[in-house]
């Protein structure tokens, strides 16, 4: 009996290969085990290779491992792609005669793919099929094969849901004939984690759940799935998802709508955000409350579309013209993608100010089987909104000690609403006067920057003060706690918020430390910079990676073994 | 309402003899007429000398970025389409840095007012050329003569199918006025351009040039008829002004729902329930 297991699908763009990826999740998922699953595709729609990789394990997982169990290909290009991701001791299951492969390499194992497709139908069927083979390679029975083809093709309709049923057990009948032999099989018991999600759906939940009325985008991989989910759900919850003529619109709208008073966010990756930065500094200087998800991708330009990367930390810290106040949330799961998405939108309400969430494609779009985080947590808080007597007076800009002034909306009772992007009064409108001009950077900048920093979300410390202690934020926090799990003597310290930099909670986890490594998926260590200068601590290396890949658990853990770091 | 309800307390920082002050004084007159508190309209601008217009008229006002008002009031409208929302904006700031969004907001078709102080230059950059200068214009950025083919703003309002599209002169305040309440009576995007003469850097479209050339559009041309309009639209010797077309269609309201419910501000987020939809991701 195995504890895990790898499998890989792949094929090209337009062969159904997410469509069988959900099919195993799900069959492992309803079968008493745990998934983390990847998806890695090219920016095209048909053609190319792709994959999709689920680990299942008996207990939680929330990382992906480099070598795959079983690769079951759907094309001739996929068998060359994907070999070298083959496991020692994996199969790579292929269809010789319909790919024209002569001569079998070890641990290769032929089955007739799109000869049972045809039976079931037509080559369509194939992903089908493949499900159905992996199910018999791996699991004791047909039963949560078929349920997961019928969760998958039920919307579709009767006809092509029963193929597809028909497909896989085809495929399944064949396997567990035929290639008996190589079959895995692999523990697991009942759990209670059955919610599949990954990063980008649960921040829009999140969104959703904090009472966003108003969203407005332009589409851009990977942040495209957080629009996706708004608008399934927009009807229901009463919202308005609006597809802006570009990014500047975006912001804007976003922006306009916070001021009428409604919870209004936008999200881009890169290349949007960077559209969006002056409407970034427009919320900052007339104080509307704006939260911006920012789901990196790998750049400069446009970069690796649809794969991953955390190269624009320092970005986020720093867009924008101006000085100026902002909190930067970096969530290291889709749990915390809830939970960030509800802080977000209270921080930038409380304090009137940019909110960002910067999550990336790994965390987005991979799946993860969990049992859902308490949804009442971090109820809505609307911050100071104008009421006879809420002081600190009827004036928008008025100061206070805090920096924060009562926002009073337009149409509504109260002193008329006002917003200015020039500097100005109390009062809100133009002026040049010096005296003006540094109360208001106070109040902006350092008054709200105190407010925000005193609220900061605590990292989260594993093993403080370890012999290593890795250091990362956003979505290494699956690899770092799973290799912290396995190495000897390692520890982590997890940045769930990075800005305002929570200094002194991250001084004390790493105190008596051996070293410390931080953990990031750029070029540049771009964490290990912003730690000396927040902490004056200076990370002895960085495990980097850059290709436009996930890290992965076996990687992370090699890394260390072998002292590769920079 | 009267005229001096909507007066501000902040002092207009325009050039003495801008055409600004006729179409501020155009606008006052129409939100008089229009009856609607202050509390009920919300001016949003980007930048130039146009879109300091909400500071020098009581209501709510955003005075937002260069080029981006039109988003921001439309998402405003969306938020809460209770206000009247009116856009004071420039030449340059709504068809040059805001083209795109000029644009797609007639394709959005939210109800709102756009005030476009036309006057063929750029004032708070000091008189350089801007999207309806006139080819020939001599600048200090171009000594030759602007040799850009000017934007057309009407005939591109009418082409994207903009509802009601008039052209008033700041010169003519009454007339300017019936026209800016007839575009806020108007339901969805409603543009109203306005040549405006810049006393201080347009030295060739003055008030004497356009004396010349504006006239009245008469109550025989049929403001329906979108052929007829384009007619108008394109004269170039003599300039007309009135409504050019004016004819209802959806708005982004109707079509999107939002006048079925109430506004999206008024929502209840203290009790929103997401478990029901969390159950759809097994």
């Amino acid at each position: 009996m195995n504890s895990e297991i790898n499998v890989r699908i792949t094929g090209e763009a337009g062969q159904g290969i997410v469509a069988a990826g959900m099919m195993l999740c799900r069959m492992y998922k309803d079968s008493g085990r745990y998934v983390f699953a990847i998806q890695d595709y090219m920016s095209r729609i048909r053609g190319g290779n792709n994959f999709f990789q689920v680990r299942a394990a008996a207990g939680p997982v929330r990382a992906p491992r480099e070598k795959a169990d079983i690769i079951i290909a759907l094309d001739k290009e996929a068998v060359e792609a994907n070999k070298a991701a083959q496991a020692p001791g994996g199969l790579l299951v292929l269809d010789a005669e319909k790919f024209g492969i002569k001569g079998l390499e070890k641990g290769w194992l032929d089955a007739p793919i799109y000869a049972l497709a045809q039976e079931a139908g037509g080559p369509i069927y194939a992903n089908s099929v493949a499900v159905g083979i992996i199910a018999a390679l791996t699991c004791e029975t047909f039963e949560d094969a078929g349920k997961a083809v019928d969760r998958e093709f039920s919307a579709k309709g009767g006809e092509l849901a029963a193929k597809n049923r028909q497909a896989a057990r085809i495929g399944y009948d064949h396997a567990a004939k035929n290639l008996k032999d190589c079959a895995f099989r692999l523990t697991g018991a009942p759990h209670k984690s059955d919610r599949l999600l990954g990063g980008n759906e649960a921040l829009a939940l999140g969104a959703i759940s904090a009472g966003c009325k108003f969203y407005a985008a332009y589409p851009m991989s990977p942040s495209t799935g957080i629009m996706n989910t708004v608008a399934d759900y927009a009807s229901r919850y009463g919202i308005i998802v609006e597809q802006a003529e570009d990014e500047i619109a975006a912001v804007n709208m976003a922006v306009g709508a916070s001021f009428s008073g409604v919870r209004a966010m936008t999200a881009s990756s890169g290349g949007g955000f960077a559209l969006m930065c002056e409407g970034l500094s427009l919320a900052a200087m007339t104080e509307t409350p704006l939260v911006i998800a920012v789901v990196m991708r790998p750049g400069p330009a446009t970069g690796f579309p649809t794969r991953t990367a955390q190269e624009d930390l320092e970005f986020a810290l720093h867009a924008g013209h101006g000085e100026f106040a902002r909190a930067v949330y970096t969530p290291g799961s889709p749990e915390e993608c809830f939970l960030a998405a509800k802080r977000a939108f209270n921080t930038a309400e409380r304090f009137q100010v940019p909110a960002l969430i910067l999550s990336d494609q790994h965390l987005a779009e991979s799946l993860v089987n969990m049992e859902f985080p308490d949804t009442s947590a971090e109820p809505p808080d609307r911050g100071r909104i104008f009421s006879p007597g809420s002081g600190p007076g009827p004036d928008r800009y008025a100061y206070s000690p805090d920096g924060v002034s009562a926002r009073a909306f337009p149409g509504k009772p109260g002193p008329l609403a006002v917003a200015d992007s020039d500097e100005h009064g109390p009062e809100g409108h133009i002026t040049e006067s010096a005296e003006v001009r540094i109360s208001m950077t106070r109040k902006r900048l350092r008054l709200k920057q105190a407010g925000l920093a005193k609220g900061t979300l605590p990292p989260t410390v594993v093993n403080p003060g370890a012999a290593t202690m890795l250091c990362g934020f956003g979505s290494t926090l699956g690899v770092m706690r799973e290799t912290c799990a396995a190495a000897k003597g390692a520890g982590f310290i997890h940045f769930s918020q990075i800005w305002p930099f929570p200094a002194a909670a991250a001084l004390a986890a790493l105190k008596g430390a051996g070293r410390v490594l931080t953990v990031e998926n750029n070029a540049s260590g771009q964490l290990a910079r912003l730690m000396l200068r927040e902490t004056g601590l200076k990370p002895a290396g960085s495990i980097l990676r850059y290709d436009g890949r996930p890290f992965t658990a076996d990687g992370v853990a090699a890394a260390l073994e072998k002292g590769e770091f920079s | 309402m009267k005229i001096n309800d909507f007066d501000s307390a902040d002092p207009a920082a325009w050039c003495p003899g801008c055409g600004n002050f006729g179409i501020q004084a155009a606008l006052k007159t129409a939100l008089a007429k229009l009856g609607k508190e202050p509390r009920e309209l919300l001016l949003v601008s980007g930048i130039g000398q146009a879109a300091k217009m909400p500071h020098y008229i009581k209501a709510n006002f955003f005075n937002g970025l260069h080029g981006r008002a039109l988003p921001a009031a439309a998402a405003a409208k969306i938020a809460n389409r209770e206000l009247t929302v009116i856009v004071t904006t420039g030449d340059g700031d709504c068809y040059g840095e805001g083209g795109n969004h000029f644009i797609h907001n007639i394709r959005r078709n939210v109800d709102m007012t756009v005030i476009v102080h036309d006057n063929q230059v750029y004032g708070l950059t000091k008189g350089q050329a801007s999207p309806t200068s006139e080819p020939g214009m001599k600048t200090r950025i171009q000594p030759g003569g602007v040799i850009l083919a000017p934007f057309p703003p009407l005939e591109t309002a009418l082409a994207l199918g903009c509802g009601f599209v008039a052209r008033g002169y700041a010169a003519e305040r009454e007339h300017l006025s019936e026209l800016i309440l007839a575009g806020i009576r108007h339901k969805g995007f409603s543009l109203v351009d306005v040549f405006q003469p810049c006393v201080s850097f347009n030295k060739l479209n003055t008030y004497e040039w356009y004396a010349k050339r504006v006239y009245k559009v008469g109550p025989e041309h049929d403001v329906s008829d979108k052929a007829a309009a384009m007619t108008l639209a394109a004269e170039r010797e003599r300039l007309p002004i009135g409504v050019i077309f004016s004819k209802a269609k959806p708005s982004y309201e109707e079509l999107s729902g939002l006048d079925a419910v109430p506004p999206l501000v008024d929502g209840d987020i203290a009790n929103i329930d997401i478990t029901p939809a969390l159950a759809d991701f097994r």
